[in-house]
């Protein structure tokens, strides 16, 4: 049993931490918050110039060539400095998406801009506020263009590449658009989460290619599921620094003559945080390991690393929050930054009650492949 | 990351496999008697016998070292041997607290006379053992404990009450923890001996469970005479030697591999196959997210487990994230028994249709939130020990034993 990641994995990690301890303190977070920007553009190109737009594009388009591991390490870090920047859907999204799916023209085009950090991607799919699959989608692709709107579409106003979900005559597919022509009108919106802000995006017969030759939501059902993996690496250590911000204040704070952490209804509640990031910490390892040998358990391992993932978070946000008392609840401390990534993390792929669907999904699947084969 | 056996690994199971193969057939015990477990005595005669065959074989208690009979077998050794043995419909759970917390004990603490003395016939099955810590104003609070141990000559005079002692009518000794200077603060006067539990003066009664088993105990001693060569450490050191047991109860604990428990396959298979308005309730949305809920929390200990055994495969003592596992657990399966009863609509209250699996193992689930540390002491450990949060304020520890408030 060899159920860790490697020694240079965890060098990788360790590099990354020490980065991001650096140069993404909280107060960077924070200026986010304020910045009125969907993202913090500087960090962008300093995380791009470390690499880390690049880690699973193949060297041949100017990538670093690494694996799905490294690339879950690298997310892990991000995760726990809260990073303000489109990690999810240019990294783990459209970047993954291009590089599987993408011609070899399209790949050319790409890749190496989204490696060297220059372009940020990302996938316009949902619609509406109930949005998921494309087989509601109002998008239409006709006569090599697309029309309608996507929202919310995460770094909608920074982004120059988008994977936009769109029916046809026949089905529906998945198109590259470049967002820079000017049949594409961007609007901010309001979002839980400014430091990973999102947009409504407005498409007026815009050119479009073709990407992959599956259907949209086939396709998106993969790129969800492998997205998933890294994101939840992002939330486990989010997790981790909220339970560790959660234990630093009742360890300081003293009432009734006694530090807070004391007190056993403050203990069990840590412990409890605790408990939640190892489920998390180990659902997330399986479906890493899934992720990187394309094992066909990938679909149900990141459902289950994703639902883990965002009940963690979710929950020692909400709680880091509430041991902060009344001072957790003002705009100065730091609490709302956990609390508010949280919830953008459960949310950006669809939420918890869509992947717990597709765990039930996969309970029945495996259920009925046992069937045949008895 | 990689889920395989080492290749010394693979080389140790296969020859434990070939062994148990030649072997164990001989051995087994009917479904009905292996999970009545110690219930039904006819198993320990079993045991016995299988005990032997391992012993004989170099298999008794392999991480023992080998001057005691064991073969310095790493545990992970002892992981793979568990996980092989548990394919099998072999007796277990007899001899599990002698050789993996009374002995290892003994071999730390004890005198070389009482290795000699022991060791053998608990690795041959000969001697079974018991854990006599708890009392009944002694549980969580084990420091606690009443039970008194006067000096007399060369003998020691043990009076008092165990209790929750699991498989003391069929065991030929114990470990106990007795009170031998009341005027000390609690954790600074107690004694740890080793009791032959056939000895004039100890009586064994069986606790009716509320599930109609009876898996343990209490044990009332009166005037139960010790000679002090049974005496394991220093007079009223007792304490630093029963953390030590319970250092390796931990060890035990980690070795195994949770089985059942988390194994919501059942639930899945009931709520596939019962009615619900018409239709199975599997398809119904609130069923699919619980069920949901709780596959996801099973597979997160699962993975979990594998990190452990990652740690012990590399000879490394288990993280922190092992401590989580029986934290969730009991609590799980009585949540997920209470839900397959309901499944069942009113028919869960029958014990004797389909669902009655689940009736009886919600009627068992709240023992696993107790034993073994209950629910809110696994919290306390983890706040204090991993996330390094002050222990609790102890209005006893500088007191003498017996001037301390007393309730029920």
């Amino acid at each position: 049993m060899n159920f860790d990641f490697s020694d240079d994995e965890k060098h990788l990690r360790e590099e990354a931490h020490r980065f991001l301890r650096d140069k993404c303190p909280i107060t960077r977070v924070r200026a986010a918050l304020d910045a009125g920007l969907d993202h913090d553009p500087e960090l962008w190109r300093e995380i791009a110039a470390m690499g880390w737009t690049s880690i699973t594009i193949p060297e041949a388009y100017g990538g670093l060539g690494l694996s799905q591991l490294d690339l879950c390490v690298i997310a892990e870090e991000l995760g726990r400095s809260l990073a303000p920047i489109p990690t999810v859907s240019s990294i783990y999204m459209a970047t993954d998406a291009l590089t599987r799916l993408g011609s070899e023209k399209q790949k050319q085009d790409w890749l190496p801009r989204l490696a060297q950090g220059d372009t940020i991607a990302t996938v316009a799919w949902a619609e509406t506020a109930a949005a998921s699959t494309s087989q509601e989608a109002a998008m239409r692709f006709v006569g090599g263009a697309i029309s309608g709107s996507k929202l919310p579409v995460s770094a909608g106003m920074s982004a120059n590449l988008a994977i936009v979900s769109a029916r046809v005559a026949e089905g529906s597919g998945l198109y590259l658009v470049d967002l820079t022509h000017a049949g594409v009108t961007r609007e901010r919106i309001d979002v839980v989460d400014p430091t990973r802000g999102h947009s409504a995006l407005h498409f007026n017969n815009v050119p479009a290619e073709r990407l992959g030759n599956r259907d949209a939501g086939e396709l998106l059902e993969t790129i969800l599921a492998r997205a998933a993996v890294p994101t939840a690496f992002e939330q486990v250590a989010g997790a981790e620094a909220a339970l560790q911000a959660a234990r630093g204040y009742a360890l300081e704070r003293f009432a009734f003559g006694r530090q807070i952490g004391s007190f056993q209804a403050i203990k069990h509640k840590l412990a409890d945080m605790f408990v939640a990031v190892q489920l998390a910490r180990s659902n997330a390892y399986y479906a890493a390991w899934a992720l990187s040998t394309e094992d066909p358990e990938l679909a149900m391992a990141s459902a289950c690393a994703r639902v883990s993932a965002c009940r963690a978070f979710d929950l020692n946000a909400q709680e880091n929050l509430h041991i902060h008392g009344g001072v957790g609840y003002t705009w100065e401390a730091d609490c709302h930054l956990h609390y508010r990534r949280a919830r953008e993390l459960s949310l950006i792929l669809g939420s918890p009650l869509a992947w717990k669907e597709r765990v039930a999904r996969g309970l029945e699947a495996r259920r009925s492949s046992v069937r045949d084969a008895a | 990351m990689d889920f395989q056996d080492t290749p010394a690994e693979a080389f140790f199971r296969g020859e434990v496999k070939a062994w148990l193969e030649r072997t164990a057939p001989q051995h087994s015990v009917s479904v009905k008697l292996q999970t009545a477990g110690v219930t039904d005595l006819a198993i320990v005669e079993k045991a016995r016998g299988w005990q032997r065959a391992k012993a004989d074989a170099g298999y008794g208690a392999i991480t023992w070292p080998q001057r005691h009979g064991g073969r310095d077998a790493s545990r992970m050794q002892l992981v793979i041997l568990k996980q092989e043995e548990a394919r099998l419909p072999v007796p277990f759970g007899v001899y599990a607290i002698g050789l993996e917390l009374c002995l290892p004990t003994i071999f730390a603490r004890g005198t070389p006379e009482q290795i000699e003395r022991f060791a053998g016939p608990a690795l041959r099955g000969e001697e079974i053992w018991s854990q006599l810590f708890s009392e009944p104003a002694a549980g969580s609070d084990v420091a606690g404990v009443r039970m008194t141990a006067r000096k007399d000559g060369d003998d020691w005079i043990l009076n008092g009450q165990k209790v929750w002692t699991t498989g003391a009518h069929y065991s030929d000794y114990g470990i106990v923890l007795a009170r031998t200077d009341p005027d000390k603060p609690k954790h600074k006067g107690m004694t740890f001996f080793i009791v032959d539990l056939r000895a004039p003066g100890v009586e064994i009664r069986a606790i009716r469970q509320i599930n109609g088993s009876a898996s343990f105990n209490e044990v009332f001693f009166t005037d139960v005479r010790v000679p002090d060569g049974l005496r394991v450490g220093d007079v009223n050191d007792g304490w630093s030697v029963a953390m030590q047991t319970l250092t390796f109860e931990r060890l035990s604990i980690a070795s195994v591999e949770h089985g059942k428990a988390t194994d919501i396959d059942a639930l899945v298979d009931l709520a596939m196959r019962i009615d619900y308005d018409g239709r199975p309730a599997f398809r119904d949305r609130a069923v699919r997210e619980r069920l949901a809920d709780w596959y996801v929390e099973g597979q997160g200990l699962r993975y979990t487990n594998y990190r452990t055994l990652t740690d012990i495969s590399r000879g490394v003592p288990p993280g922190p994230e092992s401590s989580i596992i029986k934290i969730v657990k009991g609590k799980r399966m009585q949540d997920m028994a209470a839900y397959a009863m309901e499944l069942a609509e009113m028919g869960g209250i029958s014990l004797a249709d389909e669902s009655a699996t689940f009736g009886h193992a919600y009627l068992y689930s709240p023992s696993t939130r107790i034993a073994g540390g209950t629910d809110e002491i696994l919290r306390n450990i983890v706040a204090e020990r991993v996330l390094g949060l002050p222990g609790d304020i102890r209005v006893d520890k500088d007191l003498p034993f017996n001037q301390l408030k007393q309730g029920l």
